[in-house]
């Protein structure tokens, strides 16, 4: 029993298992993901400044879907439109 | 009368499969439905030996598939239930002696005598499998709240959606509550949030199962059992039948009652 110590696997088996079952549905591994988000990042950048501190990009679950989230805030300076 | 398909699969094995179909059979069965189950694991058969049906096996579904007898035949009636049948799996062949369309075939000259065909699907994802989901008009997917039977559950709800079956239901199988309790196995929640799919049933770890499956009576007929009520309960939701999930708490043993009680969480 946990008298001495409390392990709460629990919730490392969830987290694991959000990143597994993510790559297993989308056949995209985390490296991908990585190479995935900087090309990203590299193209946007090529049109308009970005804050590249504060980029959040992420496959995030939705019930059975998966979805590419991405925040990607702009340096308001140099803020012009996107073309 | 025309019979709904139902296939138990899991991806993995060990999860509890054969005794969720022998169980939900049991229930079906004994409120008055006609049930046959069908063992689709070909070389691995199991279902006969927790229905304590084995000594009866004269013929099987490759006997029935290959026409050496007649559907009949090859139905076992059940030792206590007169409205529940067993056709078992050969056990000197292999996954390919069946295709997926003689499965369509037999279900398809089962269904006008029945109300409930219940197939057991093998682990895995191949040939077997397949063979199991093709006639399904319905899948249940049974798990256990740890990581690899969750992995392998969402493969196979995967594969279920690229079929373009009808959404699966989810049977959590062998939770035990004190363990979720101290934060060391996923919750029923959890699973839920992780797999995305509707839940049928939650089954708590229950000693009462292996007892019964030693002795070959499935342990829904066994009415003090916790286990045996949570199989009850997936067989009236399947008929269409609101019933509330029951309490784990419940089934939290004495010593973690004792540690509630001692204040240690």
């Amino acid at each position: 029993m946990n008298w001495f110590r409390r392990t709460r696997s629990a919730e490392s088996a969830k987290e694991r298992l959000q990143l597994v079952l993510i790559n297993d549905r989308t056949n995209l591994s985390q490296d991908e993901l990585t190479a995935l988000k900087d090309e990203i990042l590299q193209v946007i950048s090529r049109h308009i400044d970005i804050d590249s501190q504060a980029v959040k990009i992420a496959v995030e679950q939705d019930g059975r879907a998966q979805r590419l989230v991405a925040d990607i805030p702009l340096k308001s300076v140099t803020r012009r439109r996107a073309g | 009368m025309a019979a709904q398909v139902i296939t138990v699969s899991s991806g993995k094995g060990g999860v509890g499969k054969t005794t969720t179909v022998a169980n939900i059979a049991v229930a079906l069965a004994a409120t008055g439905s006609k049930v046959v189950c069908l063992d689709g694991d070909i070389g691995l058969r199991n279902l006969d030996v927790i229905m304590g049906l084995e000594n009866r096996i004269v013929y099987d579904i490759v006997d029935v598939i290959e026409g050496r007898c007649k559907l009949r035949q090859a139905m076992i009636r059940d030792k206590h239930l007169p409205e529940l049948y067993l056709i078992p799996a050969a056990q000197t062949r292999d996954k390919n002696a069946v295709s997926p369309s003689d499965m369509v075939r037999v279900c398809n000259d089962l269904r006008p005598d029945l109300d409930y065909v219940l197939i057991d699907s093998p682990a895995g994802i191949e040939r077997g499998f397949r063979n199991a989901i093709a006639p399904a008009d319905r899948v249940l997917v049974v798990t256990n709240p740890e990581v690899s039977a969750v992995r392998d559950a969402d493969r196979v709800v995967g594969i279920l959606e690229a079929e373009e079956k009808r959404a699966p239901a989810l049977i959590i199988n062998r939770l035990n509550p004190a363990l979720v309790k101290q934060h060391d196995m996923l919750s029923a929640e959890d699973v839920l949030d992780l797999l995305g799919v509707p839940l049928i049933g939650i089954v708590p770890e229950d000693e009462t199962v292996i007892v019964s499956s030693n002795r070959g009576t499935p342990v829904a007929q066994d009415l003090k059992s916790r286990a045996g009520q949570a199989f009850r309960n997936i067989a009236r939701r399947l008929k269409g039948e609101e019933v509330p999930f029951m309490d784990m708490d419940k089934q939290a043993g004495i010593w973690d009652r004792l540690q509630k009680i001692t204040g240690r969480r």
